[in-house]
């Protein structure tokens, strides 16, 4: 990210989270669609939202087959996608973010296959000159990230993996081994969407995670107000929400429903 | 009697052995898959090697085949057809003939068997383009008494509506996908959604020998029953020519009927194994489902869990196919053909709509079997063919399924009367 800063992606993630790391706090990391509603309105809804109290970030990058997504970011992408959204174009995004002043951490959330066609090795190179400190691919499982994960280490920026309510303890084991940055702990079977409730099982599904490592556990899917990432902060190291935002910058005003979303969030996340 | 699954395992001495214990075809296949799915795979791999070496489960799927399906399908000396060309004999695999008229419930039944036999699990989603697939699962769930949901594209609900409603009838209950394209791959796209929320008592009945690892090897496993059946048939002097084949076609969507069919001559280094993919409106056009033939479109990508050539555009987004043919409107081909290709075991090419067509009425009119618009991309690329073989060769047809379905799109493509 930026020329003088001596951390590495992954040290730079782990530090924002630890800022808030807490009995009842946890980072807010929101997840937002490049090129969604439009490409200008995407960046300054980051903005606003950098403003509102969020952590670290992390910016999607449309996909034409999101199949971890729900019906609420797959509109939204699919919308980005119409409005010409390319990966280069996500690159510069986050560029424009450091460029005006943005200092959280960013991951990249893309499908893999986008990252693939562009070139892993080229794909990490320009990322991490974009101001990008680590990388989110829902379809690339430990098993199949080996020549992500070198590259990563290389630029030192983090490949983060998801653990599911499905994961059993020898994947606990692997993914926690493996993950850096974070370990992304998906609440429910299912796709991403906001959903009423938390699920019962959420705490003793953290605890298991942690028991097997210091890297960090987020939260996400399902996470959609700021009582619920109140919940999250008192169980897990950040709270992650992505639909819910989408939702909100679908209406007319976009900009400010997002914003009043964000800082709610944040707050429910910090505690206050 | 069907032949016994088993007889692949041990008599594969083609001199490699794919895929790997991580589910790779050199360096197509694998899982990429969202980590919720993990468990469900392995599982499924589990259930796949036990049943594989399970004579009970073996005997019972056996007995379905044989009284249910109505296995082995017959080998039919196309006589006419090869008068029509002049040509090498030409013999066709009556995949059609199968109970519910498409090889599809090869690979529906025993999936479904598997999965309810040992796992125990009542609720299937499955994916369906042209619906032989869906109408394969739905017939299998019924049979076996499970619950069954299909995901069918809009546009593919348009144009396949016969099998919509056979679909309802059998008891399972489509579910229109109006995401995307609308077609095959994004009912995929929503199946693994709909598995991935319900994945511990579900199992996605996945149709063809793609997606994540199992499924490739498990799907080509239960089809290669295509290919053993036919290679003892050609063999068998009383059933056949009494001789091995010196090339066989197959149409190549997802690619099952195709590798069903090759795998068994995977050994026969004299038979040229041939793939016909879906050419559309010609590959200049863009407008076709045909991975290997266009080099602007077609590269290597990841789709729907697994690695293998993908048609997409130059940023990673998948590329909108065309098809007159709906189950072979995907923008990927199963990763074992990708493999076979590379190592020039299999070749593959390609048969336009306008060429399929022909091939559709071709086989109506010359032997009095109406071919599903699939099959008929093998039939139209015979003319193709016959400059490269000999009078004296044989040529085995994988007659993939049976045309009803496709009645109303021919029918809107094709006067008749003249």
């Amino acid at each position: 990210m930026n020329g003088n800063d001596p951390m590495t992606g992954v040290e730079r993630i782990r530090s924002a989270i630890a800022k808030r790391q807490g009995d009842a706090t946890a980072a807010f990391m929101p997840y937002f669609p490049t090129g969604f509603p439009s490409r200008s309105e995407s960046v300054a809804m980051m903005r606003s939202m950098a403003d509102a109290g969020a952590d670290l970030f992390e910016i999607g990058f449309p996909f034409s087959d999101p199949l971890a997504d729900g019906p609420t970011i797959q509109a939204a992408t699919h919308r980005a996608l119409l409005n010409g959204m390319t990966t280069r174009d996500g690159l510069d995004i986050a560029k424009e973010l450091r460029e005006a002043g943005i200092t959280q951490p960013f991951c990249a959330m893309s499908y893999y296959n986008p990252i693939f066609n562009y070139g892993i090795d080229r794909f990490i190179e320009d990322a991490a000159q974009a101001g990008f400190d680590g990388f989110i691919i829902p379809d690339l499982p430990p098993d199949e990230g080996e020549e992500m994960e070198e590259a990563c280490r290389e630029a030192g920026l983090a490949l983060v993996y998801f653990l599911a309510p499905s994961s059993s303890r020898q994947r606990i084991e692997l993914v926690t081994s493996r993950s850096t940055g974070f370990v992304y702990l998906v609440s429910v079977l299912g796709t991403t969407g906001a959903r009423a409730s938390l699920p019962d099982y959420l705490t003793d599904l953290v605890a298991q995670v942690r028991a097997d490592t210091d890297t960090p556990v987020c939260v996400g899917f399902g996470v959609s107000n700021g009582e619920q990432a109140a919940q999250v902060a008192s169980i897990a190291d950040g709270a992650i929400v992505g639909s819910a935002l989408v939702k909100a910058a679908e209406g007319p005003d976009g900009a400010d429903a997002v914003k009043s979303l964000a800082r709610e969030l944040a707050r429910g996340a910090h505690g206050h | 009697m069907v032949d016994n699954m088993q007889a692949i395992f041990t008599a594969d001495d083609y001199g490699f052995h794919y895929p790997d214990s991580r589910g790779k075809f050199g360096p197509y296949g694998g899982k990429y898959v969202p980590e919720t799915l993990i468990p469900a795979l392995e599982e499924l791999e589990e259930i796949h090697a036990t049943a594989m070496q399970d004579t009970g489960f073996q005997d019972e799927l056996n007995l379905l085949l044989e009284t249910y399906v109505g296995r082995p399908t017959p080998l039919t000396h196309a006589r006419r057809l090869t008068e029509h060309f002049g040509g090498p004999e030409i013999y066709l695999k009556r995949e059609d003939l199968a109970h519910t008229g498409a090889h599809k419930i090869n690979n529906a039944l025993g999936q479904a068997l598997m999965v309810k036999r040992i796992l125990g699990k009542n609720r299937v989603v499955a994916e369906t383009g042209a619906g032989q697939h869906g109408v394969a699962t739905a017939t299998a769930c019924a049979l076996l008494d499970m619950e069954c949901v299909v995901y069918m594209g809009s546009v593919d609900m348009a144009r396949q509506a016969p099998n919509v409603f056979r679909m309802q009838l059998l008891g399972a209950e489509v579910r229109e996908v109006s995401s995307g394209s609308q077609t095959l791959k994004d009912a995929i796209s929503e199946a693994i959604r709909d598995w991935v929320t319900n994945v511990p008592d579900t199992h996605y009945l996945l149709g063809s020998a793609l997606g994540p690892h199992p499924y490739p090897v498990m799907v080509r496993n239960l089809q290669s029953v295509i290919g053993r059946e036919a290679r003892r048939q050609m063999l068998d002097p009383s059933t056949g020519p009494g001789r091995l084949p010196d090339v066989v076609v197959a149409c190549v969507g997802g690619g099952s009927n195709a590798i069903g069919m090759f795998y068994p001559f995977l050994m026969d280094p004299g038979v040229r194994l041939m793939g016909v993919e879906a050419g559309g409106r010609g590959i200049e056009s863009h407008e076709h489902a045909s991975r290997f033939a266009d080099p602007k479109l077609g590269r290597l990508g990841v789709l729907h869990g697994t690695r293998s050539y993908v048609l997409q555009d130059e940023d990673g987004q998948i590329a909108l196919t065309h098809s007159i043919s709906a189950g072979l409107d995907y923008a990927s081909v199963g990763p074992e053909h990708a493999l076979l290709r590379d190592r020039k075991r299999a070749e593959y090419f390609y048969c336009t709509d306008e060429q399929a067509l022909a091939g559709f009425e071709l086989l109506c009119r010359q032997e009095g079997i109406i071919p599903a618009l699939e099959s008929a991309h093998a039939v139209g690329w015979l003319p193709e063919l016959m400059s490269e073989v000999s009078p004296d060769d044989l040529v085995l047809v994988s007659l993939s399924g049976r045309g009803d379905k496709d009645l109303d799109t021919v029918m809107a493509e094709l006067p008749l009367g003249d």
